[in-house]
């Protein structure tokens, strides 16, 4: 039965066990299965970057990995980097500085400046730029996406 | 779109990964970092019937510096490759390409044997491997052997493997006559090239392997030639006349040719030192 594979895994520190189909991706896994549906699906080929997410700790696309790889892995999903506190300050600057406005890129971008932040990311606005363009935003032209991260970055280094 | 189905096998070592392979025979497909098949299977332009997982076999990760070589496992991380100290010491060129490979998501898990067996014409390693004059080591059920990236090559998606793995690279260490560049132009950060170039000068001679502008990564011996003769700019452009650049709905041929020069000008201005 190789086409569908037991898995063991935590999902924002709590553990999962599963039977699931070789072909899911592990995005749709965790919000039809787990119903965690923080993390967006749009392109489903690792283009928009509004599933991304953490696997042990490292960004990664949840559409261009299957559930079956997140055998054993610790996945942290927008929900999680909510619930721990690593993503407040970053919901807040794009709160305030309307970093958003449909919302649909929001947990991806919050992932990857999170991504950006954990990895000593500086201040300079031409690589956050660099950084997020691997996620796609439809409204906000990322002036204001840019300015939230900065934000961020400038706070932290006081 | 969502993948078709697929078995999914995640053998325990290489030799049981290679018989898998015989099994499905040329119907399987290996699984690295999935980075670009999973788009392709979900695109439904590669529908294997089964997918074997590289993820446990750990002799395939790793970055060993041997003598004049170093020797790079196939399923090692271009986040991996990116912040290693030996490589950014050894091969300079990976340290101007790296940054150009999608973006940090995509780089945690793509790796260097899946681009290379995957052979993406408008991806980046393929022509940093024929640059380099690396040699890739493969094992299949007849053993082992090395093919050097000029022969690994050979058209769209399409390599030397034949019913094998890729197990490692090895590519020489930088030596102090020599000199890197490389430039590749996108329509956005970190996406696939619509022409770019990879360059390694060696004295007065150039291995010059383009890539997103033909069917595979490419080397223009000729242009290579015009290099070293130091011909001025105009002549050694006109021997991309050679390449039969890609037409698709991004750029025509004719545009391709344009942004080939232009990748390539630029990147020779911006030799490493």
């Amino acid at each position: 039965m190789s086409r569908y594979i037991d898995i063991s895994l935590r999902v924002n520190g709590e553990d999962v066990r599963a039977t699931v189909p070789s072909r899911l991706n592990l995005v749709d896994f965790l919000r039809e299965e787990l119903s965690l549906t923080g993390s967006h699906v749009g392109c489903e080929h690792g283009v928009c970057g509004a599933c991304t997410l953490t696997v042990n700790g490292d960004t990664v696309r949840g559409c261009l990995m299957l559930a079956a790889q997140a055998d054993g892995k610790e996945i942290t999903t927008i929900e999680g980097l909510a619930e721990n506190g690593q993503s407040a300050q970053l919901q807040a600057a794009f709160t305030k500085h309307n970093a958003l406005q449909c919302g649909f890129c929001t947990p991806g971008m919050l992932a990857s400046a999170l991504g950006y932040l954990n990895t000593g990311g500086s201040a300079d606005r031409d690589a956050i730029r660099q950084h997020i363009s691997g996620n796609y935003c439809r409204c906000t032209g990322y002036q204001s996406i840019v300015n939230a991260i900065c934000d961020v970055i400038e706070e932290t280094s006081i | 779109m969502k993948a078709p189905d697929f078995d999914y096998l995640r053998p325990a070592s290489l030799a049981a990964a290679v018989a898998m392979l015989v099994e499905y025979d040329g119907e399987a497909m290996p699984l690295a970092g999935g980075q670009s098949l999973m788009p392709m299977m979900n695109f439904r332009m590669a529908a294997p019937e089964a997918l074997i997982d590289l993820v446990n076999l750990s002799e395939l990760r790793g970055i060993w510096v041997e003598s004049d070589t170093i020797r790079i496992g196939a399923m090692t991380s271009y986040a991996d490759l990116k912040g290693d100290a030996a490589v950014q010491k050894h091969i300079p060129l990976f340290s101007l390409a790296l940054p150009h490979i999608a973006h940090d998501a995509i780089r945690n898990r793509g790796t260097i044997g899946g681009s290379l067996a995957l052979a993406d014409p408008a991806a980046e390693m393929p022509a940093l491997m024929l640059a380099l004059n690396a040699n890739i080591e493969v094992e299949g059920p007849d053993g082992a052997r090395m093919l050097s990236a000029d022969d690994f090559f050979l058209g769209m998606f399409e390599t030397a493997l034949d019913g094998e793995l890729i197990k490692a690279i090895h590519i020489p260490v930088a030596k102090s006559e020599q000199r890197f560049g490389f430039h590749e132009l996108t329509q956005r950060h970190g996406d696939y090239a619509l022409a770019g170039v990879a360059i390694v000068q060696t004295s007065n001679t150039y291995r010059a392997a383009f890539f997103g502008v033909a069917d595979r990564a490419t080397r223009v011996p000729k242009l290579e030639a015009a290099l070293e003769q130091n011909e001025d700019i105009t002549s050694v452009l006109a021997h991309l006349n050679s390449v039969d650049f890609t037409d698709d709905i991004k750029a025509n041929h004719t545009t391709r040719q344009r942004l080939a020069g232009v990748a390539l000008k630029r990147a020779l201005k911006g030799m490493t030192t």
